[in-house]
């Protein structure tokens, strides 16, 4: 059976879709990613779909559960690299693709990956410091 | 009523004998009909040769424009017609041409001075034939304007949505003129197609030369934008005149969460507010 490839660069994994999406793989492909995210405690996944000629519905629910299993395992998920013609075609069949992010190509991808988890983190550090701030007397 | 091959043959001969005069006698015809707009040279050369053709297919005992003899004739009619309907002429001036045809046989049939009853039922046989070929111009006249219309439309579609490059990241689509479907379809692509190559994140749609926006018009300002959202790039609606405002509300046109000004320049300050704010 034919099986989509999981590549990690940095903190973050990719897949790159390049055949057609079949219950099968897809189901593979979600257990594959679960697996590599736990493995590796990655914060972002990016899924390319520039090789992708048809995206249906069934290739938007999976792009959705995957976004959806990400979540759960504090992993934010971009999919990148639609075309024009599949853009215009969902938009045609009413199909808006809910609960997925979306960039034009992996580095912009990545690039919103990373502010997002900087600011994340920023938030992070802000809510306590903002919190002590009154506590701690001036010098 | 058909030519036969006798008629044909004879006056294959006529026109043979008096090819000077006929032409003269028709170019005289034309030119009074175009009103000096062909030059008289240019109208002799086009009158010689179109007799020509009209003698080689009467010699070839053609009964119609169909046949094999006639083949030069038509290529040649369909040559005249599509010129007149690139210079501009009317389909009956172009049509007349070949009918004066009619009257410099008649003139110069006069001056033969043998005219009797069988010349005249010639007369209207090769008069048959004359009509056939106006209608023939006719039809490559029409089919020639319609070339024309189709070729402009598609040059119109092409001049008419440039997408721009406004700023680093941000391309621009400035609308001028109705939007209808096959215009929206062609916008859309190419906006779609330039976010790609140029991987620009932010696109503002400018619909300052729109005249007027209906429920049709906004649908499909919005599928464009939801399309680019698909893809990941955001969509920002600029030039949003008050009267446009005021039907938008009237007609209950929702534009949802999507970014609107009511200039390109709020616009792109809009979109430069938003990437310094997330590149921080």
């Amino acid at each position: 059976m034919e099986r989509v490839p999981i590549l990690k660069i940095g903190a973050i994994l990719l897949v790159s879709i390049q055949i057609d999406m079949e219950d099968q793989v897809a189901l593979q492909l979600q257990e594959d990613l679960a697996d590599r995210i736990v493995a590796t405690g990655c914060h972002g996944v990016i899924i390319d779909i520039s090789a992708l000629d048809i995206v249906d519905s069934f290739v938007g629910r999976t792009l959705a559960t995957i976004a959806g299993i990400s979540k759960v395992l504090d992993a934010d998920t971009v999919v990148v690299g639609m075309r024009p013609a599949v853009a215009i075609t969902l938009v045609e069949l009413g199909l808006s693709l809910p609960g997925i992010r979306t960039a034009l190509n992996v580095e912009l991808g990545m690039d919103l990956l990373a502010r997002e988890r900087f600011q994340d983190e920023d938030e992070d550090e802000d809510g306590p410091d903002n919190a002590e701030t009154p506590v701690v007397p001036a010098p | 009523m058909a030519l036969s091959a006798d008629e044909a043959a004879r006056f294959a001969v006529v026109l043979e004998d008096h090819q000077e005069a006929l032409v003269t006698v028709w170019t005289e015809r034309v030119a009074s009909t175009l009103r000096g707009r062909l030059s008289q040279a240019e109208l002799q050369r086009q009158n010689t040769e179109l007799r020509r053709g009209f003698q080689q297919a009467l010699a070839g005992a053609a009964q119609d424009l169909s046949g094999e003899s006639a083949a030069e004739l038509r290529a040649q009619l369909s040559e005249l017609s599509s010129t007149r309907a690139r210079q501009g002429f009317s389909a009956t001036e172009t049509a007349v041409s070949i009918f004066a045809f009619k009257e410099a046989v008649l003139a110069t049939l006069d001056a033969q001075d043998s005219t009797n009853a069988s010349t005249l039922r010639d007369y209207v046989a090769l008069s048959a034939l004359v009509d056939e070929a106006a209608l023939f111009t006719f039809d490559s006249y029409v089919r020639v304007r319609e070339e024309l219309i189709a070729d402009q439309t598609e040059q119109l579609l092409e001049l008419s949505t440039p997408v721009v490059k406004l700023w680093e990241g941000v391309v621009a689509v400035p609308l001028v003129g109705t939007l209808d479907s096959a215009r929206a379809q062609v916008v859309m692509e190419r906006l779609l197609q330039t976010l790609v190559d140029t991987s620009s994140p932010y696109a503002i749609i400018d619909i300052t030369g729109v005249p007027a926006v209906d429920t049709q018009v906004a649908q499909h300002i919005l599928k464009t934008v939801v399309a680019a959202r698909l893809m990941g790039a955001d969509c920002i609606i600029s030039g949003i005149r008050p009267q446009i405002a005021q039907t938008i509300v009237a007609l209950g046109i929702e534009f949802g969460d999507i970014a609107t000004k009511a200039t390109l320049a709020d616009a792109l300050r809009y979109v430069l507010a938003q990437t310094s704010k997330k590149g921080r």
